[in-house]
């Protein structure tokens, strides 16, 4: 039969010699290479001081955000929804009243959002289908919870910290997205 | 040896020396577990335990306090009494081992002449052995009791891995005993001192030693009695809380007691190497020796774990074969070469 790669090596069934049955001078030989591994450098990442870097294509938890003027973007069209292959995200729409434009920067705004964070699969459809830039998958990840339910995650949960009352928040969630928006 | 002559003072020296040298043993082997974590860890190119304190130092004792307060279990089905037992024995036997080795010279304290020994019998080796071959009874008792098959399969290995390894032990310790004409650990270290260390004279008593010492501990790579991959943890599996922490505990305590009998025996015990230590005052030279005795016993601990995070367990057969087929012949010839060597040599004296 011919091999598919010229990597295969015939297995060596050679009887041992003297040497290899005495073991002693390949355990030698075993702990040097431990010995050398000593002084390597430690595969570690001391989690909580230190973070791996996050791919720049990382999909990780959902944020809604807000114009410039911390006005929420999305207008409850419900193309996420409808893109949302794992069927997690419901929305309720409603109409903006006079008065509520400091709010919200259409007529219609979502007066319910929530994307139930165990049904998701972070694909990031949402993000594409989405015409108002109102969602983004941001580079936090899904912390751990005790119930169910608070893996349901609402409006309070997912919206962006606002610009004018809290420019420092803001401005933090606000670099990665911009980050994200400049990738090719 | 005058048993008669106890008197009080006699009796409280010996009393602080068991509790100095037992307390010593105990955070020896407590901390031996965070070595061995360290030394895991950097040979595998990880940290180790890093979290407890500066560079994980506290490690041991979180350790400690955790299996404290583990729940204590003990199987409906198992004999109670032995259950209790197993553990006990396995720690009891540790301990006791280290009265005979001797840790220093002497001292002179408060006018009188300490020796850094607990006790300086006559019968030292004999009595080493005697205490190793108690030490399975523990591991067999606690075994049996847990009426648990692999327990009970993991005590049957203990005990046929140390049958036949205790054997070529002592094979490989008469040629050294032909050579030193004594069996007090005591004399022969004093040999050491003033002459060259039992190693020169005894390579390949050494090398049979150490292997044998390697499957009295249960280390690997004959750590079968406690194979994780196939006996789920062995003798100890039914154990928790503090009775699981008293074998692992016998275990590292008996590396460290084995260790420094190896020391002892073939590399000069408390002998400080180069130097001559005669010359020195007594305390000086006590604590020097202690210090030297230390020295080499850490780092043959340090060759134990390095060979444990080097080599994969022994199978079965494979350990029954190196111990019948290999250790004993060689210890029996090696024992007939010193033996022919004396003889030569003693008729050209």
């Amino acid at each position: 039969m011919q091999s598919l790669t010229q990597r295969a090596k015939p297995v060596d069934r050679s009887p041992m010699t003297w040497l290899e049955k005495i073991y002693l001078w390949n355990i030698f030989k075993g702990m040097l290479i431990t010995f050398r591994h000593f002084f390597k450098k430690r595969a570690t990442i001391q989690y909580p001081e230190q973070k791996r870097p996050f791919s720049p294509v990382f999909r990780g938890l959902h944020i809604l955000n807000r114009d410039e003027q911390g006005r929420e973007n999305c207008t409850a069209c419900g193309l996420c929804a409808v893109a949302c292959p794992a069927e997690a995200i419901t929305m309720e729409a409603a109409e903006r009243l006079p008065g509520e434009e400091h709010l919200y920067r259409e007529e219609k705004y979502a007066a319910r959002y929530e994307i139930n964070m165990l049904r998701c699969i972070f694909c990031g459809l949402c993000e594409e289908a989405c015409p108002k830039d109102a969602i983004y998958l941001s580079e936090t990840f899904a912390p751990a919870n005790y119930s169910r339910k608070s893996f349901i995650y609402g409006k309070p949960d997912l919206l962006i910290p606002d610009p004018v009352k809290h420019p420092e928040e803001y401005a933090k969630a606000k670099g990665e997205l911009d980050k994200k928006k400049s990738k090719p | 040896m005058n048993l008669l002559a106890l008197d009080g003072a006699f009796v409280l020296e010996k009393l602080i020396l068991i509790a100095v040298v037992i307390s010593i043993s105990l955070v020896v082997a407590m901390y031996a577990t965070y070595v061995e974590r360290k030394f895991a860890g950097f040979i595998q190119d990880r940290h180790g335990p890093n979290r407890a304190g500066p560079f994980g130092l506290l490690q041991p004792l979180a350790d400690g306090l955790k299996l404290f307060f583990k729940e204590e279990i003990i199987p409906n089905n198992s004999n109670k009494l032995l259950f209790v037992l197993g553990p006990c024995l396995a720690m009891l036997t540790a301990m006791m081992t280290s009265a005979i080795i001797p840790w220093g010279g002497t001292v002179e304290l408060f006018g009188q002449q300490v020796s850094l020994q607990i006790a300086d019998i006559n019968i030292g080796i004999l009595y080493v052995f005697g205490v190793v071959s108690m030490g399975v009874y523990g591991m067999m008792i606690g075994g049996w009791a847990s009426n648990n098959k692999f327990s009970l399969m993991a005590a049957l290995r203990g005990a046929s891995q140390a049958i036949s390894y205790e054997l070529a032990m002592g094979l490989s310790l008469i040629a050294l005993l032909m050579l030193t004409g004594s069996l007090s650990l005591k004399t022969i270290t004093e040999q050491q001192v003033t002459g060259l260390w039992n190693i020169v004279y005894q390579p390949v008593g050494f090398l049979i030693f150490f292997v044998c010492a390697l499957a009295e501990c249960n280390r690997a790579p004959f750590d079968l009695p406690e194979a994780e991959s196939e006996l789920n943890m062995g003798y100890h599996q039914e154990y928790s809380s503090m009775k699981l922490g008293f074998f692992l505990f016998a275990e590292y305590i008996n590396m460290f007691i084995s260790c420094a009998i190896i020391a002892t025996l073939f590399f000069g015990g408390y002998d400080i190497p180069f130097v001559d230590e005669s010359t020195w005052s007594g305390g000086a030279a006590a604590i020097g020796g202690v210090l030297a005795l230390m020295t080499k016993t850490f780092i043959l601990i340090l060759v134990f774990m390095w060979i444990r995070w080097t080599l994969p367990r022994f199978r079965y057969d494979q350990l029954m074969n190196l111990g019948w087929k290999g250790l004993i012949p060689l210890a029996l010839l090696n024992m007939v070469a010193t033996g022919a060597v004396i003889l030569l040599t003693m008729k050209q004296a």
